[in-house]
């Protein structure tokens, strides 16, 4: 899978960071997320589901590799 | 060009106040403003034309336009201007050193953060367990009465403090309530203007800032009497406000303008949602089972408390609180005002013009959503999460950079509202289930009166 950040979009609410922290970082600077890990493994779907899903700012989404 | 829409109210008609004759479709979006922006897609596409007295207004819908509207810049598509009805609301001469962004951005940081999150479902909790401690096993509520007193505790308690909201009881709902029904449209022409409803809404405000005049006096009264200080721990943004200098005109204008996006959004959702179930008992049943299931006790007798599942997933609850919204978005038209030459869809929109978008029209598009006007929650499970699917569609938060900043913090209260409400009772509709409908006269829609419905203290 592939996760997809819109920086554009983000309003730092940070929340996707409590589900996947190896995958969401912080750029307080900039107050935006910041990808660690653009293809997690497998075994964190779950976890970067539920970042996706409850996203305030609708800013992530997950793409299946091809 | 962009088509414009049909006129199907004269705006000569007799019908129609002196002080919006010839004001194009003014007349029509003040008795009727689903059916005209639903007209506008319907005649025209996903672009099309009104006029609001001297404003061009262009509506847009379908997933590329709407990409294109929530995407553009603030100095580009300008929200601050759009709302005329709300400047007498907040307050005339209140001055805020912030724009409307970073007023958002404000909020955010500091009463919505996540981390604040458990804290307010914990208040939201304790404010509907107060709400309904008085309830006895049956009787009858009227659910914008009940959902709008609820929501200002609620709102007043977690973005302004626990100490300001005890000094509030049911008169400061009454009151707020006529101040949102002054969001007449005439406003387009004369937000000042001398009409039955302005009147209304001027008096309600003066009613809050005496009101609040009095709780800041007897704040001040008490810190004298404890040496010149509030104890630090008693202390809310009031007693921030009163140490900065402001006075009762100032602090009642922030505090309306902190409460008004999360009020009447938050009531009636609350009050449609309670409506969708009864509507469709199958769903209802399922929400129960849900939330009896989530809350059973566990083999030490322990439940879960409902301020720690709010924050966390109830997936078929939160199926039908998106049904909700999709069906009924609080808000039906979101607006900019064009500050510089705005290309969409191969037009050229011009500066002046008022840029609009409908979550009301978006929400029902039948090929983003098939079977649009039913409830079906089941269009959110996975995989077919239509929101998602959807996300310049599907905007009853509207979208992009200005999503709304409460939209994490209102689910968590609509969850916590009815994990306390439909485990201790069960509702029965107490009028035809199609006679409930919101009052679109106002800009602000809310529920129109009667909305009422009968409730039983269930045994368990």
């Amino acid at each position: 899978m592939r996760v997809v950040a819109d920086t554009g979009l983000c309003q730092g609410h940070q929340l996707c960071q409590g589900e996947a922290p190896t995958v969401f970082g912080f750029d307080e600077d900039a107050d935006v997320v910041v990808l660690l890990d653009e293809h997690p493994d497998e075994s964190l779907r779950p976890d970067v589901a539920t970042a996706v899903k409850y996203c305030p700012a609708f800013a992530l989404s997950l793409e299946e590799d091809r | 060009m962009i088509p414009e829409v049909s006129m199907v109210l004269d705006d000569q008609d007799p019908s129609v106040p002196d002080i919006i004759r010839g004001t194009g479709h003014l007349p029509e979006m003040r008795v009727d403003p689903i059916g005209l922006f639903h007209r506008v897609r319907d005649e025209c596409g996903d672009l099309g034309r009104f006029r609001l007295a001297d404003k061009d207004v262009v509506l847009v819908s379908g997933a590329e336009a709407n990409e294109a509207f929530f995407r553009a810049p603030d100095d580009v598509l300008d929200q601050a201007a759009a709302y005329p009805f709300m400047t007498p609301i907040f307050g005339k001469g209140v001055v805020f050193d912030a724009s409307p962004e970073e007023r958002q951005q404000m909020l955010k940081n500091q009463a919505l953060r996540g981390d604040m999150m458990r804290g307010h479902a914990r208040t939201i909790e304790a404010e509907i367990r107060r709400m309904v401690a008085g309830w006895g096993d049956e009787g009858e509520i009227d659910l914008l009465d009940f959902f709008a007193e609820l929501t200002i505790y609620t709102t007043s308690s977690c973005l302004i403090g626990k100490p300001f909201r005890d000094q509030l009881d049911g008169s400061f709902a009454e009151i707020y309530h006529r101040l949102e029904r002054g969001t007449d449209a005439i406003a387009y022409v004369d937000p000042y203007a001398d009409i039955e409803s302005f009147r209304v809404r001027d008096q309600a405000r003066e009613e809050l800032v005496a009101k609040v005049q009095a709780i800041i006096a007897a704040r001040i009264a008490k810190a004298a009497s404890l040496g010149g200080e509030i104890p630090r721990e008693e202390r809310d943004l009031l007693d921030v406000l009163i140490a900065v200098g402001y006075d009762a005109e100032m602090v009642t204008g922030i505090f309306i303008s902190m409460m008004f996006a999360g009020h009447h959004t938050s009531s009636g959702t609350a009050s449609w949602a309670m409506i969708e179930l009864l509507r469709n008992p199958a769903v209802l049943a399922d929400v129960v089972a849900e939330l009896d299931a989530l809350y059973a006790p566990d083999a030490a007798g322990t439940t879960p408390e409902v301020s720690f599942q709010a924050l966390r997933s109830i997936p078929v609850l939160e199926s039908a609180l998106k049904e909700t919204l999709r069906l009924h978005p609080p808000l039906i038209v979101l607006m900019r005002v064009v500050r510089e030459e705005f290309e969409l869809l191969g037009h050229t929109i011009a500066p002046g013009t008022v840029l609009a978008a409908s979550p009301r029209v978006s929400n029902r598009i039948e090929a983003d959503f098939p079977d649009a006007e039913e409830f079906r929650p089941e269009r959110y499970v996975d995989p077919r999460q239509e929101d998602l699917q959807n996300r310049w569609t599907w905007i009853p938060f509207g979208a992009g950079k200005h999503r709304c900043v409460g939209n994490a913090f209102a689910m968590m209260q609509m969850k916590a509202i009815f994990s306390v409400l439909l485990r201790d009772f069960e509702f029965a509709a107490v009028q035809p289930l199609d006679a409930y409908h919101d009052d679109v006269t106002k800009m602000v829609i809310q529920l129109a009166q009667p909305a009422r419905v009968r409730y039983r203290r269930r045994s368990r």
